[in-house]
């Protein structure tokens, strides 16, 4: 990485930061301020040379983060692009088919804006690809029809976008930290981009009569219209405690929280070694 | 409203001209709903001084915390109205999931509430004269722009968020927000969860929702807060 191009477009954006680039302290202290000069997409770019210059080492913490992330869009990314590209298996000039195209170009983008970061982060060394190859869409024969039974096809997107959610969300402690901010906010504006693809496959499925047509778009106790398959990514979502509150049975407005309101109303969240568990079949 | 409050005695002096007469439906519910809230307001006023610069929503992770309480509050006062007064052939479908919605909203803004416990503000009064609840089209539209607001608001506080288990809160309520969003989004359009690309644009090239930063949701929620909000002390 040329730390010096870097730092030579920061001062076209803040003149004045040479002159904050140490001690370090001010570095810190004057990220927010150069931020708001730089553009949005070049941020992470920009924060990665800042945080090398400051700290002289690679945010470990925040590259395990983001290649974790970018392997779960990669399984994603492929499985789409797989599903709309097999002829018969999507409803060809239908909703659905439209839908799924969409999500399959957002999953994409969400690869290729995760390897930049990543890229950046890392001086330029690009991470490792995946292609379709690296995967098993069968879950080791667990879902042998994925890419021939429509029904199959949806039930395992469905799965990857829930996952998603609960794994994006359980790493975003780990991107905490003033030199972090933009990667974090990025990390979420792509949570809540799973959670409405998640919610609008839930409507594709209930559609199709999945838990026998009550699914939802949010997740009601562990409820999910697909099996024992993916008890695992289902698991805790039936909480009904938030930081000691007992959201089921509150009061208000004449009005009480059912226990099912009560885990519909809070998304649950998966630590590094769950989604871990739940993904490995799907790897090659 | 905020004009008629006399801080002195805590009591809210209505006019006597504006008579349930002289209303019509849509709005008398909607008065009789802000009445209450001012009543809290009203009893909060001396310690808080919301006379002069608004309710503070204080600073640090607790100012988050209020301002995301804020926001749950308008939400939750939104749906309970649409379930009290449903917008004219509501299918059963449409009415339990806003049902659901109501009671999601209620769910995050009484946690809230009772996370905050003594910092937290006092209750919000709305104001709904621009949203006709009679009409699907106004509701659902509404219900948008609250759900889309709601999901750029928490993706744009996370980084503010000094805590972990707050940032882990907020994102446990956010992809509910989200998932809020895309099917309101489907009941007005089937497709538009995501929004489009040209006129609805909320994803961008990298694939990313919006977020936005305190000042600018506030300014949005404004169109539908009577009650001055100060956000002087957020951090940024």
């Amino acid at each position: 990485m040329n730390l010096h191009n870097i730092f030579d477009e920061i001062e076209k954006a803040d003149p004045e930061f040479t002159g904050r680039t140490s001690p370090r302290r001010e570095v810190i202290r004057n990220m927010g301020s150069f931020g708001k000069k730089v553009a949005l997409t070049a941020l992470p770019l920009a924060l990665g040379g800042l945080f090398k210059k400051a700290y002289g080492q690679t945010p470990s913490d925040v590259l395990d983060v983001l290649n974790f992330a970018l392997t779960l869009e990669y399984l994603e990314s492929e499985f789409y692009k797989k599903g709309v590209a097999t002829s018969g298996l999507i409803p060809a000039g239908t909703p659905a088919f439209t839908a799924l195209t969409r999500i399959r170009d957002d999953e994409a983008a969400h690869v290729a804006f995760l390897r930049t970061t990543i890229a950046s982060l890392q001086g330029g060394t690009q991470p490792a690809t995946k292609t379709f190859a690296s995967f098993d869409y069968t879950a080791k024969n667990t879902f042998p029809d994925v890419f021939s039974n429509y029904d199959t096809f949806l039930a395992v997107a469905q799965a990857f976008e829930d996952t998603g959610v609960r794994a994006y969300k359980g790493q975003a402690p780990r991107l905490m930290g003033t030199a972090n901010r933009a990667v974090l906010t990025a990390a979420l504006q792509i949570h809540s981009v799973e959670a409405r693809h998640a919610s609008h496959l839930r409507q594709m499925r209930r559609a199709r009569g999945a838990a026998s047509g009550t699914l939802k778009p949010w997740i009601t106790g562990t409820v999910s219209g697909i099996g024992s398959a993916t008890n695992a990514i289902y698991a805790g979502e039936d909480n009904t405690m938030q930081a000691g509150v007992n959201i089921s049975g509150i009061t208000a407005d004449g009005i009480t929280i059912s226990p099912n309101a009560a885990t519909e109303a809070f998304d649950e969240f998966l630590t590094k070694d769950q989604v871990l568990a739940i993904v490995t079949p799907f790897l090659a | 409203m905020t004009k008629n409050i006399d801080s002195t005695e805590g009591k809210i002096l209505v006019e006597p001209a504006k008579t349930v007469s002289g209303l019509s439906r849509r709005k008398f519910l909607n008065y009789a709903g802000a009445s209450a809230s001012l009543a809290l307001l009203a009893a909060a006023c001396k310690k808080d001084d919301v006379m002069n610069d608004g309710v503070n929503l204080g600073s640090g992770d607790t100012g988050i915390l209020n301002y995301a309480y804020a926001l749950e509050q308008l939400e939750a006062a939104f749906y309970i109205q649409v379930i009290k007064t449903p917008y004219a052939n509501i299918s059963a479908d449409e009415k339990s999931y806003l049902t659901d919605i109501r009671d999601h909203e209620i769910a995050h803004r009484e946690f809230f509430k009772a996370a905050l416990a003594g910092s937290a503000i006092p209750a919000l009064e709305v104001n709904f004269t621009s949203i006709n609840f009679a009409d699907r089209t106004s509701v659902l539209a509404t219900a948008k722009a609250f759900e889309d607001l709601g999901v750029s608001a928490y993706n744009g506080a996370g980084q503010l968020i000094v805590k972990a288990d707050y940032l882990v809160l907020a994102g446990k309520i956010v992809s509910v927000e989200a998932r809020h969003a895309a099917l309101i989004r489907d009941l007005i359009s089937n497709g538009s969860f995501v929004g489009n690309s040209t006129d609805d644009k909320i994803v961008d090239a990298n694939g990313r929702d919006l977020a936005r930063t305190p000042s600018e949701v506030l300014a949005i929620a404004g169109n539908y807060i009577k009650t001055k909000i100060n956000p002087s002390n957020l951090p940024s």
